[in-house]
């Protein structure tokens, strides 16, 4: 890649509003994430954060604003369009096809980028690799995977693309402190290993941002703050709003 | 119930004969409760108008009794079709039975369909309804697709058969075109309007697709009714060309099949030819389904059925999944609905009703949705149990109806709920140790 290319954002999200009829839940949003970069995207519920991740993949569409991928214009670009550029997504709730078997849901996430053979078979080794779990139940179907399986198994989906970009939401909701850990430190290891690009949405701020090399903090569809994970695990608001709840709860 | 509770059953319902036999006396009582009134006392306006009653207490114990011995029934039939990890009552012998016929009885099926003609070469009436049944495990199969893997519910379906059947019909009174030059016509025709309906319907789902279908289905018989100068409205269309042996005429005449073979001319010939005929067009529809299923267009169709969002995120065109959805199983109506013409020679609207795709609904629903082998057992068991019952009168819906009833409360699924997977990673099963160890990082 030229030397142009390696100074502009992999994902440039410019003054982007979004809205769901009248209420409007994205109010201009700005962010960066930089190649090989983990970005956390922090904040409460209702804060526009999966919002924010779903107009980046068209839906809802971007009502003002410039969304770039790799430099190029992705704003109102069809959702399966967006996909065959290698952005893949492993969506709130999950959404394992639940009752194709596991192996048949790994495959989907092959399809639609038309990978070869070779492609697809090393695909699936760095899946195994990364939750054996998965190698374990292959012939098993997508809702029979305790919750943390099926994160796993949503996550290897969106690997098999190949992406270039991967967006999470949520991946830690509803899961054992233990098996959160684990998806993280995957999420690490693809990060270092593979120089994969992540951004993260989370509602568990304090893994996030040790996990993430940068953070945006979201309020009311607005980005509040932005720094280094790092920086923001110690800005007093940051810990008042969602560390000390975050640890009682 | 202390036998039950010693006993470390790992399921959570019960299952000794202690407890059937509980079972069993509740639901007597309640029926005891239930029919003392209603059976065992009959009343009846007098001749002076006063109210006179009498007792029926022989039918009322006939009654519990029937109560009492069904749930047991009952009972001991949930245990054998209930889940294998429970402990079951069924001798080891007659499970592994059950499941050895499980495993044969599609090559066994398939077989037997093969030697129906051979079988009941005399049986005119049995030639006939076998067809009857064949044509509707083609529309099973077709409609299949759209609502079994692709889990869009059509109740328009016949709208596709009709197209089909009068595609075939026009084609070949007005311009003479053989049947084996309509039938892929016929087919297109149908898929094209299944495209048509499906653009209207792309952003639907469930309740809200199934009432466009279901219009859609009766706005095609109603532009067949009132278009009489192209259809012939509701005098139907007559005269339609019996199909051709590639050429030969099925016929008694000197050109005719049974002449240039040297054998004596019979009318079950026609039969015989129209069973293979079917049954080649069933089987196509199923052998292109199976193949369908192992491509990524058959995969993204159940994708589609189970997350419609999660398939969009993976790149999917849901569009055009959708559409393809539509134009297959439209396609195999219309190739149905040719048939069905050519079979009958004749058509009118009257063919093409709602009841008819609610039937090949209920056929898919009862199958086991997305079951192949699910779909021709119901169809079988729907038309060919339907004519069984012919000399119950007017029994024959109340045990149908019960048939259904029961049917969907031990197999809600259907009856073959099971859906085979259509990826298989036998190779490079081995992840090598260090892949292994770098990913727990």
């Amino acid at each position: 890649m030229s030397a142009a290319a390696a100074t502009t954002p992999l994902l440039a999200v410019r003054g982007v509003r979004a809205a769901y009829g009248k209420i409007e839940a994205l109010k201009g949003v700005d962010i960066e994430i930089n190649r090989g970069e983990i970005v956390a995207l922090i904040g409460a519920n209702g804060a526009g954060k999966s919002t924010l991740m779903m107009t980046i993949f068209g839906r809802p569409r971007a009502r003002a604003g410039r969304i770039e991928f790799d430099g190029h214009d992705i704003t109102g670009v069809p959702t399966h369009e967006i996909a065959r550029l290698r952005i893949a997504q492993s969506p709130e709730g999950r959404r394992i096809f639940p009752r194709m078997s596991v192996a048949e849901n790994l495959q989907m996430g092959a399809d639609a980028t038309e990978c070869s053979d070779a492609e697809r078979e090393a695909g699936l080794e760095r899946v195994f690799a990364l939750f054996p779990r998965l190698k374990e139940r292959i012939a098993q179907r997508g809702g029979t995977l305790s919750g943390g399986e099926q994160q796993m198994l949503a996550i290897g989906r969106a690997l098999m693309s190949r992406p270039r970009l991967l967006m999470l939401d949520e991946p830690s909701l509803g899961l054992a402190p233990l098996i959160a850990r684990q998806i993280f430190d995957a999420i690490r290891t693809l990060n270092r290993q593979d120089g994969l690009t992540v951004l993260i949405v989370e509602q568990n701020a304090n893994h996030a941002l040790k996990l993430a090399h940068r953070g945006y903090v979201m309020v009311n569809g607005l980005i509040t703050l932005a720094g280094t994970g790092a920086e923001l695990l110690q800005r007093p608001e940051i810990r008042a709003a969602y560390l000390e709840g975050g640890r009682r709860g | 119930m202390s036998a039950n509770s010693a006993r470390p059953s790992p399921a959570a319902q019960p299952s000794g004969s202690a407890f059937i036999l509980k079972k069993a006396l509740i639901s007597a009582l309640v029926a005891l409760v239930l029919f003392s009134l209603m059976i065992g006392v009959r009343t009846e306006a007098g001749p002076q108008g006063g109210l006179i009653y009498w007792t029926r207490f022989g039918d009322l114990a006939a009654l519990v009794g029937a109560v009492f011995g069904g749930s047991i029934i009952v009972e001991l039939l949930r245990q054998w079709w209930g889940p294998v990890d429970k402990d079951s009552i069924v001798p080891k012998p007659v499970q592994s039975a059950i499941s050895f016929a499980g495993r044969w009885l599609a090559p066994a099926l398939l077989v037997f369909a093969f030697l129906v003609p051979v079988i009941f070469y005399n049986q005119r009436y049995i030639l006939d309804l076998s067809i009857l049944v064949l044509t509707y495990v083609m529309l099973g199969w077709g409609l299949n697709v759209v609502v079994g893997l692709a889990g869009l519910l059509d109740l328009g379906y016949v709208a596709f058969y009709a197209v089909g059947a009068y595609s075939y019909a026009l084609l070949a009174t007005n311009f003479g075109l053989s049947f084996w030059v309509c039938l892929p016509l016929a087919g297109i025709l149908a898929a094209f309007w299944g495209v048509l309906l499906g653009f209207p319907v792309l952003r639907l789902r469930g309740d809200y697709l199934a009432i466009v279908t279901l219009a859609f289905g009766e706005i095609i018989r109603l532009v067949i009714i009132n278009w009489q100068s192209l259809t012939g409205g509701p005098n139907g269309v007559s005269g339609i060309p019996r199909p051709t042996m590639f050429g030969i005429p099925l016929t008694p005449g000197d050109d005719g099949l049974a002449a240039r073979l040297g054998i004596e001319f019979s009318p079950t010939h026609r039969l015989v030819f129209l069973f293979y005929l079917i049954l080649a067009m069933a089987l196509l529809t199923n052998w292109v389904t199976i193949r369908l299923r192992r491509l990524p267009i058959g995969r993204a169709w159940e994708a589609l059925r189970e997350d419609e969002v999660a398939c969009r995120a993976l790149g999917i065109n849901t569009t055009t999944t959708k559409l393809t959805a539509f134009a297959t199983g439209a396609m195999f109506g219309g190739f149905a609905g040719a048939f069905f013409a050519t079979r009958q020679g004749f058509i009118s609207p009257e063919s093409f009703t709602f009841q008819e795709s609610a039937l090949v609904l209920a056929i898919v629903v009862l199958g086991g949705m997305g079951s192949q082998l699910g779909v021709a057992l119901a169809a079988l068991a729907m038309i060919g149990g339907f004519e069984l019952f012919r000399g119950f009168d007017q029994y024959r819906m109340l045990v149908f109806g019960i048939a259904m009833v029961l049917l969907m409360i031990w197999r809600p699924r259907g009856l073959i709920g099971h859906r085979a997977p259509t990826v298989f990673l036998e190779r490079n099963q081995a992840i090598s140790s260090d892949l292994v160890k770098e990913g727990h990082g």
